[in-house]
C-alpha cells in the first residue's frame, strides 16, 4: 500500500465497516474465502445486529480519522428484529445528520444489505464506495 | 496507560496468514501497545503445541485478557473461549481477530496493505480487550414440564415422546377433539394404515399417560419468564371460561396448516364437480366402495396439481412447494383405481415431485392407469362446463409440443397445498418469527431446524412449513429432544453479552421498553428511584434498544462505547 498519502491522486480512503455476527460477517468472510479483492484500507468491525450500532461511534470514526462508514446490514434477514432494515436506516439517517452537523458530507456513509452468501455484492458495494470517498477526498482537511 | 496484562498470538496459518501478512512485522508493532506484556506468533494457534503454550503464558504471567489474530471466530470462537477458561481466564476476556478470511485472503495481492490492515485489526482487538470485564454465562434452572400447543399428530406424538423421557406435558389444543388433519384422513401410504387409527391410538396413549394434561377447546393466551421457567396462561372453554396457569421449561408449537382455498372461479372452483384434494379424499374415504358425485358414479377425473402452490403472481403469491400434494394425489389416484380399476384419470401437473420413496407410488399410478400431461404455468388448464352440462378440461400438453387437448370428465380435483395458518395472537404471545411464506420461522434450516430464536420455544409439524405427517412427526420428535436436552440437564447457560443499563442515566422513558421485542426490559427500582432494567433471561443481546436511548444509557456488553470508541482509536493509530 504504497498511496496511503492524505492528498491528491494517491488518497486511500480508510473505510470503517460495521457487519453482524451471523449474517454479514459470513459473507465477507466469503469474499475472502473466494480472494475477491477490495482495498484494504477497509476494516471490518462485526457486532450482534445493525440495529445496535450507535450514530455516534459513527461519529466518532470520522472525527478520529475513518472517510467513511459502510454498513453492511442485515436486512431482511435478521434474526433479532423483524423490523431491523427500517431501524438501521433510522439510524444511519441520524448519523448523517451528525455529520453534517459537523461538516462532513452525509454521503460518507452508506447502507447495503450483505447476506450470509453475499461476497461478490460486499465486494462490489465497497469497491464503488471506496472511489465515491476518494471523489470527496479525505474527511480530515488540511 | 493500561494496567491489563494481554497475552496476544498471532497465527501464520501455515502461510494461509503469513505468506500475504508480514506476521513478524505485526507482531513488533503490535508488542507495544497498551497492556501487552506478550506477544508472539505461531504456525498454527490452534494447534494443540500453541493452545499448551498460552495456558502456560495466561498462568505464569497471569495474563486478564487474550488476543488471538488467526481466522475466522467462526471457526475457533470457542476454542480460544475455552483456551482461556482453562487456563483460569475468564473466556469472556479473550477477543478473536480476523486476519485470514478478511485480510490475508483479501489481500493477497498487496502484502503491505495487508500487513498493515493486520496491525490495525490487531490494534483493535487489543483495545477491546483492554475493557472487558469477567463475565459469567447466566444461569436458569430449569421446570421439567412442556407446554406443547397443538395436538395434531405431531403434538401429541411429541407429548408421548417427552412422557417417556418422564417429562410432564401440558397439551393445549383449540378445536373441542385431539386429532387435527390426520384424523380425518383413511387410507395413508405406506401400507395404508388408517389416519383415524392412528391418531386414535395416539390419543388412547396420551390420555393413559399420567403426566400429560390435555386441555381442548383450549388456548394459549399468556407467557412470561424465559427458556427454562416460563410461566403460561392457559384459557380453557366450556361451559365456564376458566384460566389455567402454569410453570413449563419449554414450549413446543406444533399448530398446524391449513388448507389452500381456491378463490371462486380458479381453476373453475365452484363449478359443481370441481372439488379440492381435501375434498376428493373425504369423498373417497366415505364412500365404501366407488367414488361417486350425487348419486352418480364418477368415471373420469382429472387432477390440476400446483393449485395455490408455486404461484408466481398475485397480491400475495405463495412461492413455496407445498411437497406433500403430488404424493397424495397420486395416493388419491391408486385408492381410486383400486376402488373402480376401470376409472380413467387424468393428472395435469407442472412438475411431478413424489421425491424419495413416494418413486414408487408414482409408478403405481401410472401402472394402474393414470395419465399424466404436462402444462405450462404461463398456459394453465381451463375448466368449463360444455352444452352437455358436463365438465370439460382444456389443457395445452407441453410434452407433444403444446397439442390442445380436451379432456371431458365427472369430477375435477384441484390438488391444492397448504397455507399457513393465521395465529396472530400466539405469535404475539410468543413473539414467534413469521417467515415471508407466513410460516413460522427456525433459526436455521439445516442445523438447527426446530429451534426459533426465542429460545426456550420450539416449532414442528407443517406449523413452520409444509410437510408430510412422517415428517411432522420427525421433526416434532426432534423438538422433544432439543426440549429434553435442557430440561433433563436441570440449568441452562445463556451467553452473558447482553444490554445494560446505567440506572443513574436512565429517566425512565420506556423508548426502550417499545424497541424490545422480546419484553426484555423491565420496570425495577435503583436507590428509590424508578428505572428501566433489562431481564437478563430474556434479553437477547442485539443491542436494537442501545441506540435508541435518548439518555444514551444503554450499553451492549462488550460492544459498549468506550470498547468501540478506543477501538476505533486503536485502529487509525500511525503506523511506523
Amino acid at each position: 500500500m504504497a498511496e496511503t498519502t492524505k492528498e491528491g491522486k494517491g488518497f486511500a480512503p480508510r473505510i470503517l465497516a460495521f457487519s453482524t455476527n451471523n449474517i454479514s460477517d459470513p459473507g465477507i468472510d466469503l469474499a475472502g474465502s473466494s480472494h475477491m479483492h477490495y482495498p484494504p484500507t477497509v476494516i471490518v468491525i462485526s457486532m450482534p445486529c445493525t440495529s445496535g450500532i450507535k450514530p455516534e461511534w459513527m461519529l466518532h470514526a470520522v472525527q478520529k480519522g475513518f472517510d467513511g462508514i459502510f454498513i453492511a446490514s442485515d436486512g431482511e434477514e435478521c434474526a433479532y428484529l423483524p423490523d431491523c432494515s427500517e431501524r438501521a436506516s433510522h439510524i444511519v439517517k441520524r448519523a448523517q445528520e451528525m455529520l453534517v452537523k459537523n461538516g462532513y458530507e452525509a454521503e460518507r456513509i452508506k447502507m447495503a444489505a450483505i447476506c450470509s452468501v453475499c461476497a461478490e455484492p460486499f465486494t462490489n458495494q465497497i469497491k464503488d464506495f471506496s472511489e465515491k470517498i476518494k471523489t470527496l477526498g479525505p474527511a480530515r482537511k488540511g | 496507560m493500561s494496567d491489563r496484562k494481554i497475552g496476544v498470538y498471532i497465527c501464520h496459518c501455515g502461510g494461509n496468514i503469513s505468506d500475504y501478512v508480514d506476521v513478524k512485522k505485526v507482531r513488533e508493532a503490535v508488542q507495544g501497545e497498551p497492556g501487552v506484556v506478550v506477544a508472539k506468533t505461531a504456525m498454527f494457534t490452534c494447534s494443540d503445541a500453541t493452545q499448551q503454550e498460552m495456558v502456560q503464558d495466561i498462568r505464569e504471567q497471569n495474563l486478564d485478557g487474550l488476543v488471538v489474530a488467526s481466522c475466522s471466530p467462526k471457526l475457533h470462537l470457542f476454542t480460544f473461549r475455552e483456551v482461556a477458561r482453562r487456563a483460569g481466564l475468564n473466556p469472556y476476556q479473550y477477543t478473536q481477530v480476523n486476519i485470514r478470511e478478511q485480510c490475508s485472503w483479501t489481500h493477497t495481492d498487496d502484502k503491505p496493505g495487508a500487513t498493515e490492515k493486520a496491525i490495525r485489526l490487531i490494534r483493535g482487538g487489543i483495545a477491546r480487550t483492554a475493557l472487558t470485564e469477567p463475565l459469567e454465562p447466566i444461569k436458569i434452572d430449569t421446570v421439567p414440564k412442556v407446554l406443547i400447543v397443538g395436538a395434531g399428530i405431531a403434538g401429541l406424538r411429541a407429548a408421548v415422546g417427552l412422557s417417556d423421557l418422564s417429562i410432564s406435558v401440558i397439551l393445549v389444543e383449540k378445536s373441542t377433539a385431539p386429532g387435527g388433519r390426520v384424523a380425518g384422513l383413511g387410507k395413508m401410504y405406506p401400507h395404508g394404515k388408517n389416519g383415524r387409527e392412528i391418531i386414535s391410538q395416539l390419543v388412547d396413549e396420551v390420555k393413559k399417560r399420567k403426566n400429560i394434561t390435555l386441555f381442548t377447546g383450549a388456548e394459549l393466551v399468556g407467557k412470561s419468564g424465559s427458556i427454562g421457567n416460563f410461566t403460561v396462561k392457559i384459557e380453557v372453554g366450556g361451559k365456564k371460561v376458566e384460566t389455567v396457569e402454569a410453570s413449563v421449561g419449554s414450549i413446543i408449537v406444533a399448530t398446524g396448516f391449513e388448507d389452500y382455498q381456491p378463490a371462486a372461479g380458479e381453476f373453475g372452483y365452484g363449478i359443481d364437480g370441481v372439488v379440492t384434494l381435501a375434498e376428493y379424499k373425504a369423498m373417497l374415504d366415505n364412500s365404501g366402495g366407488k367414488p361417486a358425485l350425487g348419486g352418480r358414479e364418477i368415471k373420469s377425473v382429472v387432477y390440476v396439481y400446483c393449485v395455490g402452490s408455486r404461484q408466481q403472481t398475485g397480491d400475495n403469491p405463495n412461492k413455496y412447494c407445498s411437497r406433500y400434494c403430488c404424493n397424495a394425489a397420486v395416493h388419491a389416484a391408486i385408492e381410486s383405481a383400486e376402488a373402480d380399476p376401470k376409472i380413467r384419470q387424468f393428472h395435469l401437473f407442472r412438475d411431478m415431485r413424489t421425491y424419495g420413496k413416494f418413486e414408487a407410488l408414482y409408478t403405481e399410478a401410472r401402472d394402474k392407469g393414470s395419465v399424466f400431461i404436462r402444462y405450462s404455468d404461463a398456459e394453465p388448464p381451463e375448466i368449463q362446463k360444455d352444452a352437455g352440462g358436463r365438465l370439460k378440461v382444456t389443457v395445452k400438453d407441453l410434452l407433444t409440443f403444446g397439442e390442445e387437448i380436451v379432456i371431458p370428465a365427472d369430477l375435477v380435483v384441484l390438488v391444492t397445498g397448504m397455507v399457513p395458518r393465521s395465529n396472530n395472537a400466539l405469535v404475539d404471545v410468543l413473539k414467534l418469527p413469521v417467515g415471508r411464506d407466513k410460516f413460522f420461522n427456525e433459526i436455521h434450516p439445516k442445523l438447527r431446524p426446530v429451534e426459533t430464536v426465542v429460545d426456550g420455544v420450539f416449532i414442528c409439524g407443517t406449523c413452520q412449513g409444509p410437510k408430510n405427517s412422517a415428517e411432522s412427526v420427525a421433526s416434532a420428535l426432534s423438538a422433544v429432544t432439543q426440549s429434553a436436552s435442557i430440561l433433563k440437564k436441570g440449568y441452562v447457560e445463556l451467553e452473558p453479552l447482553i444490554a445494560m443499563i446505567d440506572p443513574d442515566k436512565c429517566k425512565i422513558c420506556d423508548v426502550c421498553t417499545g424497541a424490545c421485542p422480546y419484553s426484555a426490559i423491565e420496570k425495577g427500582q435503583h436507590r428509590g428511584k424508578e428505572v428501566a432494567v433489562v431481564n437478563e433471561a430474556v434479553c437477547k443481546g442485539c443491542g436494537g434498544c442501545a441506540p435508541v436511548c435518548p439518555a444514551n444509557a444503554i450499553n451492549l456488553k462488550g460492544f459498549t462505547d468506550d470498547q468501540m470508541e478506543s477501538m476505533i482509536d486503536a485502529m487509525l493509530k500511525e503506523i511506523v
